[in-house]
C-alpha cells in the first residue's frame, strides 16, 4: 500500500526508535505535524528553532542517542544554523529535518525558501535534499547511520513539501550500504605495538584526553589505563568526565584556562598520548611551544584530525574504546614516580584558588556549592564565558554524560535549551543550567518550553551584570577600556521566571547561596536562580591568546 | 608543489559543490578543475590541480576522503600520469599574419576550427606545457579569446608495471 511522504517520515522515525522530536511547525511541514497527532512520538514545541536544535543536541549528549530536530523551511531552517554548527564542532549525533518549498519552486526565491543544504554544507557531516518520495526512507536510514557512526555529527535532511505529499510504498532498508563511507574502528596492531613501546620507554608521559573519549564511551578503558600505568592525565573541556574529576592522577583541564600544573606537565612531558582530542588552539596555545619535548601518540577516529595541527609520531586511527582495550591488554608502564612527584609539587604550589568573604558572592563559590550539594546526581549544562570556565575548574565531573557545553563553537545561549533536551532524555535526573546573565538572555524564551512540558530544569544565573569574559579580556589586554559589555539594563530575573510560570529565586549574600539551592532542588518545577555575584572576578589561570601554554597569568 | 588529485565521486547533484566547497573552506587554491563521467555512469571523476606543500596535500586528501559521496582520492604523480588539456583559442589576424598563425598551428598540430576576416580559432589538446608554448607564441598576434578545459589525468598503467 502506498502512503504519503509524511507518513513514511513518521514510520521511518519509529524504525529508528525515535521517541522525542524538538521542533517548530510551519507551512512546508504541515503534513508531518498532522501525522504527529496520531503518533506516539512526543513533540516538544520550542519557542525558537535555535532552541530546538540545541535541545536535540543536549538530548543526544545526555542520552547517547541521536537527537532529532524538525523545523520548517526558510527562517525555520536558518534559525538552526548556529546549533548545527555547535553540534558539528563537538561531534554530536543530531538529525535535522527541514521543510522545503515544493521541488518545482526550488530556485525561484519562493516564499520561505532558502538553500539550507548549501548553507549547511560545511557544518554538517552530510546533508541531503530529498527529491523523490521513493528515496525518503533510505535517506532517513542513511542520515541516522551517518550521524551516529564513525566520528558522530549532525546530518541535515531537507524535505520539499511535494515529496511529503507524494505517495510511495514503505520499505525501510534493513542495512545501509554507502560505498564511500566506511568508518574504521579497529586500531592498526603495528601502531598499537609502537605506542606500547613508547609508553614503556617514557620517563614523563601525559595523557591528553578529549571529547572522543566521551563520544566513544571509553571511560572505563581510560580509567583502567590510568590506574594500570599511573600516567598523569589532563583533559580538554570536551573531555571532562572522561576520567573522574577527583582521581589522584587527574590534572584538570589544560589550555588557555587550564590549571598551571596541567600546562606545566604538558610542557615538560616526553610523551603525550592524545586520545580523542584534536589539538584545538584553546587547548594548545602557541603550537610551537606545545609539548615541545614530547613524542606524540594520537588516537582518533577521524584520520583527517591526525597531523592537522601538529605532526604526530604514532597515529592510531580508530575507536578510542577498542584501541584502549588493546593497549590495556599489553601495557607495561615505565617508572614514572619522579615525574609524578614533580607534578604533585606543582599541584601544591599552584592550586586553583579564589577568596570568598561574607559580603559578596564569588561565582566560583556558587559552582562549588552546587557541586557539593548534588555531586553525581546532576547533569550540568553551561553557556559560554567565564561561568563555563569556572564550571570546568570547580565542578568535578565523574561521569561521561554529566557536562553539556559548547566547546568547539562556543555558543552563548546553548545552556538552557540543552538542559531542556537533557531533562527530556533523563526525566529522573536533576538538570542544572549554569548560565551567564548574557547567555541566558539569548534564549530565555525557552523557559516557556520548560514550563509547558513540566521540565524542572534549574537555571543558575551567574549574574555579574556584564559580559564577563569579554570584560576580562578588555581589562587585561585593552587597558580596561570597556566596550559593549555592560548588561546592567536587564530584566528582574525572579519576576521574569514567575511571569513564565517558573519559580524565581535570588541570592545576594554568600550565606544565601546554600538555602536557595536547597529550595531550588526541592521544587519539582523549572527554577531560575539569580546569583548576584562579584562583577569584576576574573578567570585564572589564563594564557594570553597566541602565547605558549606555560606562560600563564595566575592572577 | 603542484599536485594532480583525482577524485572519484558518486554522481549526485551537489557533489561537485561539496568537494569544491571543502577546498574553499580550507583555503586551498584550486588551479584547475575538470569533472566528467567515468566508464560507470553512476561515477564521476573530478581532476583537481592544487598547489601546496605535502602537508597541505595530506590534509586536502583526508578532508576530501571524508565526504560521504567520495569513493576514492588519489594523488597522481606528474611523471606517472597521462595528463591532457584542451584549449580553444581565437587569435587576431590580418592578411599579413594569417599565414604565420597557421604555420604555428601546424607545428603544434593544432586544428583550425574557424576563420573570419580578422580572426582564426584554433583547437589543441595536449599537455599543459605544450598548451602554454602555443599560447606564448600566439600572444604577439593578439589573443582575443581563449577557453581551456582544465587538466584531466589518469595514472599511467605502464609505469605501474615497472
Amino acid at each position: 500500500m502506498k502512503i504519503s511522504g509524511s507518513e513514511i517520515f513518521i514510520r521511518s522515525l519509529k524504525e529508528e526508535k525515535v521517541s522525542h522530536i524538538f521542533g517548530f511547525p510551519g507551512a512546508t511541514i504541515l503534513g508531518i505535524y498532522n501525522q504527529l497527532l496520531d503518533s506516539d512520538i512526543q513533540h516538544i514545541l520550542v519557542r525558537h528553532e535555535q532552541g530546538a536544535i540545541h535541545a536535540a543536541d543536549g538530548y543526544a549528549r545526555a542520552s547517547g542517542k541521536p537527537g532529532v530536530c524538525l523545523v520548517t523551511s526558510g527562517p525555520g531552517a536558518t534559525n538552526t544554523v548556529t546549533g548545527v554548527a555547535t553540534a558539528f564542532m563537538d561531534s554530536i549525533p543530531v538529525v535535522i529535518f527541514t521543510g522545503q518549498v515544493p521541488t518545482s519552486m526550488i530556485g525561484n526565491d519562493a516564499f520561505q525558501e532558502v538553500d539550507i543544504v548549501g548553507i549547511t554544507r560545511s557544518i554538517t557531516k552530510h546533508n541531503y535534499l530529498v527529491s523523490q518520495v521513493k528515496d525518503l526512507a533510505r535517506i532517513i536510514k542513511e542520515a541516522f547511520h551517518i550521524a551516529t557512526t564513525g566520528r558522530p555529527g549532525p546530518v541535515l535532511v531537507d524535505l520539499p513539501r511535494d515529496v511529503l505529499m507524494d505517495e510511495a510504498e514503505f520499505h525501510y532498508p534493513a542495512e545501509v550500504s554507502i560505498r564511500g563511507y566506511k568508518p574504521n574502528y579497529i586500531g592498526h596492531p603495528k601502531q598499537i605495538e609502537a605506542a606500547l613501546k613508547l609508553i614503556a620507554k617514557a620517563k614523563r608521559p601525559v595523557i591528553y584526553s578529549g571529547g572522543g573519549v566521551i563520544r566513544s564511551g571509553a571511560r572505563q578503558e581510560l580509567l583502567e589505563l590510568v590506574n594500570k600505568t599511573n600516567i598523569p592525565t589532563t583533559s580538554t573541556l570536551m573531555g571532562l568526565g572522561g576520567i573522574p574529576g577527583d582521581h589522584p592522577r587527574f590534572l584538570g583541564m589544560l589550555g588557555m584556562h587550564g590549571t598551571k600544573y596541567a600546562n606545566l606537565a604538558v610542557t615538560e612531558c616526553d610523551l603525550l598520548i592524545a586520545i580523542g582530542a584534536r589539538f584545538d588552539d584553546r587547548a594548545t596555545g602557541k603550537l610551537e611551544k606545545f609539548a615541545p619535548k614530547a613524542k606524540y601518540i594520537h588516537i582518533d577516529i577521524d584520520p583527517a584530525t591526525i597531523s592537522k595541527n601538529v605532526r604526530v609520531h604514532i597515529p592510531i586511527v580508530g575507536d578510542a574504546k577498542l584501541i584502549l582495550r588493546e593497549i590495556n591488554k599489553a601495557v607495561v608502564p615505565g617508572d614514572y614516580s619522579a615525574w609524578i612527584e614533580r607534578i604533585e609539587e606543582w599541584k601544591r604550589e599552584f592550586p586553583l584558588s579564589y577568596q570568598q568573604d561574607d559580603e559578596i558572592i564569588k561565582p566560583q563559590y556558587v559552582i562549588e556549592q552546587i557541586y557539593d550539594l548534588v555531586k553525581d546526581r546532576a547533569i550540568i549544562a553551561t553557556d559560554v564565558g567565564q561561568h563555563q570556565m569556572w564550571v570546568a575548574h570547580y565542578y568535578k565531573f565523574n561521569d561521561r554524560r554529566m557536562l553539556l557545553t559548547s566547546g568547539g563553537l562556543g555558543t552563548m545561549g546553548y545552556g538552557l535549551p540543552a538542559a531542556i533536551g537533557a531533562q527530556v532524555a533523563c526525566p529522573d535526573k536533576l538538570v542544572f543550567d549554569i548560565a551567564g546573565d548574557g547567555s541566558f538572555q539569548m534564549v530565555l524564551q525557552e523557559l516557556a518550553t520548560a514550563v509547558q512540558y513540566n521540565l524542572p530544569v534549574k537555571v543558575a544565573i551567574i549574574n555579574n551584570q556584564c559580559l564577563g569574559m569579554v570584560r576580562q579580556w578588555q581589562e587585561l589586554f585593552m587597558n580596561k577600556r570597556y566596550s559593549g559589555v555592560c548588561l546592567k539594563c536587564a530584566p528582574d530575573f525572579v519576576k521574569l521566571a514567575e511571569s513564565y510560570g517558573a519559580v524565581g529565586l535570588r541570592a545576594s549574600k554568600p550565606a544565601e547561596v546554600r538555602p536557595v539551592l536547597n529550595e531550588a532542588i526541592s521544587v519539582n518545577k523549572p527554577v531560575v536562580i539569580d546569583f548576584r555575584v562579584a562583577c569584576e572576578e576574573n578567570v585564572f589561570p589564563m594564557v594570553p591568546a597566541g602565547a605558549g601554554i606555560e606562560e600563564m597569568l595566575l592572577s | 608543489m603542484r599536485h594532480i588529485i583525482s577524485v572519484l565521486v558518486r554522481n549526485h547533484p551537489g557533489v561537485l559543490s561539496h568537494v569544491v566547497g571543502l577546498f574553499t573552506r580550507r583555503s586551498y587554491n584550486i588551479e584547475s578543475l575538470a569533472a566528467g563521467v567515468t566508464e560507470n555512469p553512476e561515477i564521476t571523476r573530478i581532476t583537481i590541480v592544487v598547489t601546496g606543500d605535502d602537508r597541505v596535500l595530506d590534509q586536502v586528501m583526508k578532508q576530501v576522503n571524508k565526504l560521504v559521496d567520495v569513493l576514492s582520492v588519489s594523488d597522481l604523480k606528474y611523471d606517472q600520469a597521462i595528463t591532457r588539456e584542451l584549449a580553444i583559442i581565437t587569435v587576431k589576424t590580418t592578411l599579413q599574419t594569417r599565414g604565420a598563425v597557421i604555420e604555428i598551428a601546424n607545428v603544434f598540430g593544432a586544428k583550425v576550427v574557424d576563420m573570419s576576416e580578422d580572426t582564426i580559432t584554433l583547437e589543441l589538446s595536449g599537455t599543459e606545457r605544450v598548451l602554454q608554448n602555443l599560447v606564448r607564441l600566439l600572444k604577439p598576434f593578439g589573443i582575443s579569446e581563449m577557453a581551456r578545459t582544465g587538466m584531466i589525468a589518469l595514472a599511467m598503467k605502464s609505469s605501474e608495471e615497472q
